[in-house]
């Protein structure tokens, strides 16, 4: 069973820059056909300061901080058992390359289910710009299989 | 892309369906790159083995992006306020994921008028994947 001792645990908040080249390359792992999502001049055409950040970035955003914390290695969880359960987003300010995006991430709650076979991990990050806008919020269960 | 508005729209309409390309192992060595989630059971079969998995398969979350590709051909991304899914089976090596969405409900909310999506993802072999719920603004 996970230390339930975690829950409640907010991490530092961690800075990443959201970075031309990687929105590039997500949107060719992607398959991403919409020329606004790796085109400048199309971004720009329809409105956006530089190229936007695709709905789902926000969490690669959380993935690309730097996590000093690891709390998914402090619980004593094995990357190998992991399986994502739930993943939600809600929207604010728009995200473009060249912002730079702060996330803090808390555990809202650990439980198991049956009889311990698996664990939960809720996690809940809150997400903002260099100008202290709210660019969005995201809840991520993660699902951890035992035996 | 042509203006969805919300008077045009009716409970039980679906959307133009999304299908992505196969989801080669290169593709989720690309995704490993592009999207920071370097957990090795999405491209590395020797450790996906030892993890008691028969094979590789698809980060959740490369389906999700396809989902998201579903609500951004249908309207402009800023007009997404919420949304959210479960995954609910594992999405194997060599799949074609095809979403879909069906306008569920209308309300107004926050001074704006929305309508609800039921969105779902199933491989061409049938299984199915994920399923949310999505809440976009219309004009």
């Amino acid at each position: 069973m996970l230390d339930r001792s975690f829950i409640g645990l907010e991490t530092k908040p961690r800075a990443v820059e959201v970075e031309k080249g990687q929105l590039r390359s997500f949107a060719a792992a992607t398959g991403e056909k919409n020329p606004i999502y790796f085109d400048e001049a199309a971004a720009r055409a329809a409105g956006h300061r530089s190229l936007p950040a695709p709905p789902t970035f926000l969490f690669c955003l959380a993935s690309l901080a730097p996590d000093g914390e690891n709390v998914i290695a402090r619980l004593g969880v094995d990357m190998g058992r992991v399986l994502h359960g739930e993943q939600s987003f809600t929207y604010g300010e728009p995200i473009h390359a060249g912002d730079t995006i702060t996330l803090k991430t808390r555990i809202s709650d650990i439980y198991d289910k049956r009889g311990g076979a698996l664990d939960f991990i809720v996690q809940d990050t809150e997400a903002t710009n260099q100008n202290g806008q709210s660019v969005g919020l995201t809840r991520t269960v993660i699902v951890v299989r035992n035996g | 892309m042509a203006t969805i508005t919300y008077h045009a729209v009716d409970v039980g309409e679906t959307l133009p369906p999304h299908e992505s390309r196969p989801i080669t192992r290169h593709v989720l060595a690309l995704y490993c790159g592009a999207s920071g989630d370097h957990n090795p059971i999405h491209v590395d079969i020797d450790f996906a083995r030892k993890a008691g998995m028969p094979d590789v398969f698809a980060h959740g979350m490369l389906s999700m992006a396809y989902l998201a590709q579903l609500l951004t051909g249908w309207v402009p991304q800023d007009q997404i306020r919420q949304w959210g899914v479960r995954f609910i089976a594992i999405t194997p090596v060599h799949a074609k994921v095809l979403c879909t969405g069906r306008v569920v409900e209308k309300f107004e909310a926050d001074g704006e008028r929305r309508v609800r999506l039921a969105i779902d993802a199933h491989t061409d072999g049938g299984i199915h994947t994920l399923s949310g719920d999505a809440i976009i603004a219309l004009p």
